[in-house]
């Protein structure tokens, strides 16, 4: 009787975990792999501009699918100028001469056997929010401020290589050279060379991706990306800087008054909020956590101000740490949207006290044409039906 | 016996060789704005003329003014405008910049495909077609160094920081 009760009473239960049963059959999953891949359900990819010549432009990396502070290695912002070459890491050799004591041809084991640095990085692009002159500013941030993005590099000291090489006197300039077809040159001056400057082989935590300059790169902390250069395959020590066509033609800043500033290599302090940002839409009023990047080329992030009216009143971000120099910082800020019309926009300090500007402070000195370097605030509009555009100026 | 070997390594931590004749030949010659590195060879404008239109063209368009490569002539007195339109002649400071970047970098989709000779008689005739040179001009190792570019004094140092209370006073 006992048992018939028993059952009676948990029949519904048993029914009820049969059916659970045949639903979910306790399904194994793909099984270990030797590379990962990420969720089939993720999608955020960079973005790229048609172009008849697909080898020569920019990929942006997607800043508002961006989680705190780093940028996986394939969502990594691209500047090519002559597309990716293959090289084969065991072929390569970086070559150091010009005017040393020791003319060096060396291996990527050679490079690999000496002490290493590594260090968290933001690299921007010197074009990086070039559309931000044009009074049509970018939609959204990825478009507007994703050629940025942000590592971890790990390398040899060049101050190390050079003092293998021995620099003779009267140096003054390397010449740094890429293995791509087009063999992409800057000049850089000794000083930045001798001061904090890697030939780096890893990126978060492997080797480069072809994209970042495998097996091996220049890296300039702070300075513009085209200088850092890929697929570095020589180092060539000159008493002069060449005028290279990428340091005069191009990545140079036209002014109004006809001249063109050049060797603008430090990118300065700059910060965008993404999250809102352009495109995306609040689910409704309530309190939501803005959130958004900031970095300088010229060290720590001090402070990020915020403004929700406008630019009539800032508050300061929440910053998270650890504030490394030259490495995103991720900023937040609690913020209740009343379904409202709000203007909201970011503006960074960095430790030695430089405030990011107006886009309207700059164009006042540079005018509009001169292209590079745009570190001006991005402001958003969100409307009152929470939907979130760019700021027609 | 391992002396000498070791002489030519780095001298802390022993990586490395000297450099082969050949690894140095397969880098990209860079060229200094006062000439230096610069190889033997000559071009004239019409030798120029051939080449471009046999390799330049299709991209830069048949007398230079772009298609899908940008525009190479024209643009001077429009650095001040509001619509500047910069060129290797409104623009570029030094010939040697035009002879090295054709010669690492182009054509586009065969970069280092001219011989020395070619080099400078693409870069003549694009000289020629800015009126920088005349139409007899030859250039070579000795005579491109020393053509005196529209822009060659329109470049002036960083002056940053420029905007906002940590800007440099102008002088």
């Amino acid at each position: 009787m006992l048992r018939l009760s028993a059952l009676a009473m948990g029949g519904g239960l048993l029914a009820e975990k049969k059916a659970l049963a045949v639903e979910t059959p306790g399904k194994l999953g793909i099984p270990l792999g030797p590379y990962g891949d990420r969720s089939p359900y993720e999608k955020a990819v960079r973005f790229t501009r048609q172009s008849k010549t697909p080898e020569t432009g920019s990929s942006f990396t997607p800043l508002a699918d961006s989680v705190g502070t780093l940028t996986p290695s394939s969502l990594h912002y691209e500047r090519h100028h002559s597309g990716i070459p293959d090289i084969d890491p065991a072929q390569h050799r970086l070559v150091i001469h010009g005017m040393v004591d020791r003319p060096l041809s060396l291996s990527v084991a050679d490079i690999r056997r000496l002490p290493s640095i590594s260090r968290v990085m933001v690299l921007e692009c010197g074009g990086n929010s070039g559309s931000e002159w044009a009074a049509t500013t970018g939609p959204d941030v990825q478009r507007s401020f994703g050629l940025v993005s942000c590592s971890e590099w790990t390398g040899v000291s060049l101050a190390l290589l050079l003092k293998e090489v021995g620099v003779r006197p009267g140096a003054g300039w390397v010449i740094a050279e890429g293995a791509d077809a087009c063999r992409m040159m800057r000049s850089v001056p000794l000083a930045k060379a001798m001061d904090d400057a890697l030939v780096a082989y890893g990126q978060n935590g492997e080797a480069l991706r072809p994209a970042q300059g495998y097996p091996l790169r220049l890296l300039l902390p702070g300075w513009e990306g085209n200088t850092n250069v890929k697929w570095l395959h020589s180092l060539k020590l000159t008493d002069q800087a060449y005028m290279a066509r990428d340091e005069t033609a191009k990545y140079s800043d036209l002014m109004p008054d006809g001249k063109a500033r050049i060797f603008t290599y430090r990118m300065e302090a700059k910060s965008v909020i993404t999250f809102p940002s352009g495109g995306q839409t609040l689910a409704g009023p309530g309190l939501y956590e803005l959130t958004g990047l900031a970095w300088s080329g010229s060290g720590r992030i001090e402070r990020v101000e915020i403004t929700t009216d406008g630019g009539k009143t800032w508050v300061n971000a929440q910053l998270q740490g650890p504030r490394l120099p030259i490495a995103w910082t991720r900023f937040r800020l609690p913020w209740r949207f009343e379904g409202r019309e709000a203007v909201i926009a970011s503006r960074a300090t960095d430790e030695t006290g430089y405030v990011q500007p107006t886009r309207e402070a700059l164009i006042a000195v540079r005018g509009t044409n001169s292209g590079y370097h745009f570190n001006g605030m991005k402001f958003w509009k969100v409307r009152a039906d929470g939907t979130v555009t760019n700021v027609e100026v | 016996m391992m002396a000498a070997p070791l002489a030519a390594q780095s001298p802390t931590f022993a990586v490395g060789r000297p450099p082969t004749p050949e690894e140095i030949r397969n880098l990209g010659g860079a060229i200094a704005p006062d000439g230096g590195g610069l190889p033997e060879g000559s071009g004239t404008v019409a030798a120029g003329r051939d080449v471009f239109a046999a390799q330049c063209a299709r991209c830069h368009g048949p007398r230079a003014q772009g298609d899908v490569g940008p525009v190479l002539v024209g643009g001077q007195g429009t650095l001040t405008t509001a619509r500047p339109l910069k060129t290797v002649g409104s623009f570029w400071p030094y010939a040697t910049t035009l002879w090295d970047y054709i010669n690492r970098a182009m054509p586009f989709d065969k970069p280092g495909l001219l011989k020395p000779s070619e080099v400078y008689a693409v870069a003549a005739y694009i000289l020629n077609l800015n009126g920088i040179i005349g139409e007899n001009d030859v250039m070579d190792a000795s005579s491109l160094p020393k053509v005196k570019m529209p822009n060659r004094d329109g470049f002036v140092a960083d002056p940053r920081p420029d905007v906002g209370e940590k800007a440099n006073k102008p002088k």
